[in-house]
């Protein structure tokens, strides 16, 4: 087990996000974790890397309770964790190569000629060793989402956090992250989140997957099994039906009772 | 929108002067190993000092014609317009240079810290370093806090130079001053006191300024508009500090 939440509420502003959380990630597999936006799949990322703190409940990241380690704990942690953001978050005043450097530059004192080889493997492996020297300004969003993913595999972390890797690519942007996801997974036996509300991207290559609703886990399993699921809830997100358990509306007062009033005014 | 009741300001003030102070001395820990890294701190040296360097000397040296012109103005009224040398070097030396250095920083240096750290927020630089185990508080605050706090004493001392250069052009060089006169004054009167005045205020402003920059940028909210209002607050609250302090620092001095 390399992740393990246990009954974890949080609340955001008086909010509650998660009442009663419970999920598990497999050493090894891909973990899918889906839901509708607003469901706190982002917020669960930042749960697990420890950002924030769960109000109730427990986290277990490589085995150890979150809530026990201190700052220099977390560091530590956090340094067999690689994590895609959903923009990339490049550092932009720094060149591809000394991006994916980064880390290695900051936590090893390796010479330089060492430095350099293992960059340009990890640019290689995303296909963008011919990019090194161009400026975040100049990629497009795939590429520069490709040199972030170089990046989080730099230090060859355990476990590899994707936050909605497939937004707002091309089909062919889309096709080599999907290709790249499953890669790093099998060649390197990373342990991988990837958390998105795209279901047929994720489908192909999630081992497991968690579909988040209303603060809980939905529904849990295989791709297939989700998708075969008879509940309305899981039914309504897997085909991406408008209306159903999660509402086509935001809560309002009545419709015609409204306008009336506008009416009257 | 619902009217704040007057507590409410008062309050916010009081949070928001806890929340600068323990920034303070989460920057200060995180000094030391900042001094570590060299290359880091000469970058944002350049950065907040050298590319001011334009701003503070061209101001420098038109406050400086002012202060000549004003001076002989002044002065040759009561036939002492010898005495331009001393009146410009202690006005500049102890208030003009600290003072407007301090201000045109907060305009130009300020504000791009601000914004570039405000920006880092936003596009999720600072979290993808938290997550790389690299604490921004040393990677990016601290070397960006101690580069605008080494550059201020320095910008200070040109805005001087050039404008008692900028005095001397219009005392000696069209008003007709002479020259041994305004250089021999300057240098008698002149003591290490006024000197030391001047750079106690230069570091202190580069203090205020370089920590309410480095500050707002590292807390606003991390939309366009968020970082826009920050910059706001980093000028309206620097200028006002920088006031503020130097009156107190004044008085001291005296």
């Amino acid at each position: 087990m390399v992740v393990a939440v246990r009954d974890v509420h949080y609340a955001a502003g008086g909010r509650p996000i998660f009442e009663g959380l419970d999920l598990e990630v497999r050493r090894g597999r891909i973990t899918a974790i889906m839901g509708p936006s607003g469901t706190g799949k982002t917020t669960l990322l930042k749960l697990i890397t420890a950002q924030i703190a769960p109000g109730r409940g427990h986290i277990e990241v490589f085995g150890e309770d979150l809530a026990t380690l201190g700052r220099r704990g977390i560091y530590g942690m956090r340094r067999r964790i690689g994590m895609l953001f959903q923009n990339g978050a490049l550092l932009t005043d720094m060149d591809v190569f000394e991006n994916v450097a980064f880390p290695v530059r900051e936590h090893t004192d390796l010479p330089e000629s060492l430095i350099r080889l293992l960059v340009l493997t990890k640019l290689q492996a995303v296909g963008l060793r011919g990019a090194a020297e161009l400026m975040p300004a100049e990629l497009s969003g795939g590429m520069a989402r490709r040199v972030a993913l170089a990046r989080a595999i730099v230090m060859d972390p355990e476990l590899l956090i994707y936050d909605e890797p497939f937004v707002g690519l091309d089909p062919i942007s889309l096709g080599v992250i999907l290709r790249l996801v499953k890669r790093m997974n099998e060649a390197l036996g990373i342990t991988s989140v990837v958390v998105s509300h795209d279901v047929h991207e994720l489908a192909t290559i999630a081992d497991d997957s968690y579909l988040l609703s209303a603060g809980r886990v939905a529904a849990a399993g295989a791709p297939q099994q989700l998708r075969d699921s008879n509940s309305a809830a899981v039914r309504q997100f897997m085909t991406g039906s408008a209306d159903g358990p999660v509402p086509f509306h935001y809560p309002a007062p009545d419709y015609a009772t409204q306008l009336l009033e506008e009416d009257e005014r | 929108m619902s009217a704040r009741r007057p507590g409410s300001y008062l309050l916010g003030g009081v949070r928001r002067l806890g929340s600068v102070t323990i920034f303070l001395v989460r920057l200060l820990i995180q000094c030391p190993p900042a001094l570590a890294r060299p290359g880091l701190l000469i970058q944002q040296i350049y950065n907040t000092g050298a590319r001011s360097l334009i701003i503070i000397m061209l101001s420098g040296l038109f406050v400086g014609m002012v202060l000549g012109l004003q001076g002989y103005d002044l002065l040759q009224r009561f036939g002492s317009e010898e005495a331009l040398g001393i009146a410009a070097a202690l006005g500049l030396l102890r208030e003009l240079a600290p003072v407007i250095t301090a201000l045109l920083f907060a305009g130009r240096a300020g504000t791009a810290l601000t914004s570039e750290i405000g920006l880092m927020r936003a596009t999720d630089q600072l979290t993808a370093m938290e997550i790389m185990a690299v604490n921004p508080m040393r990677y990016v605050a601290a070397p960006r806090f101690l580069g605008g706090l080494i550059a201020m004493p320095l910008l200070t001392a040109i805005f001087s130079l050039i404008g008692l250069y900028g005095a001397q052009l219009v005392g000696v060089q069209m008003m007709g001053v002479d020259r041994g006169v305004f250089w021999s004054q300057t240098q008698g009167s002149v003591d290490l006191h006024d000197v030391n005045e001047g750079l106690v205020k230069s570091l202190v402003f580069g203090v205020a300024c370089s920590l309410i920059a480095v500050h707002e940028g590292y807390n606003a909210e991390p939309t366009a508009e968020g970082v826009g209002l920050a910059t706001t607050r980093t000028v309206v609250a620097s200028s006002v500090i920088i006031l503020l302090l130097d009156y107190v620092i004044t008085a001291a001095f005296l």
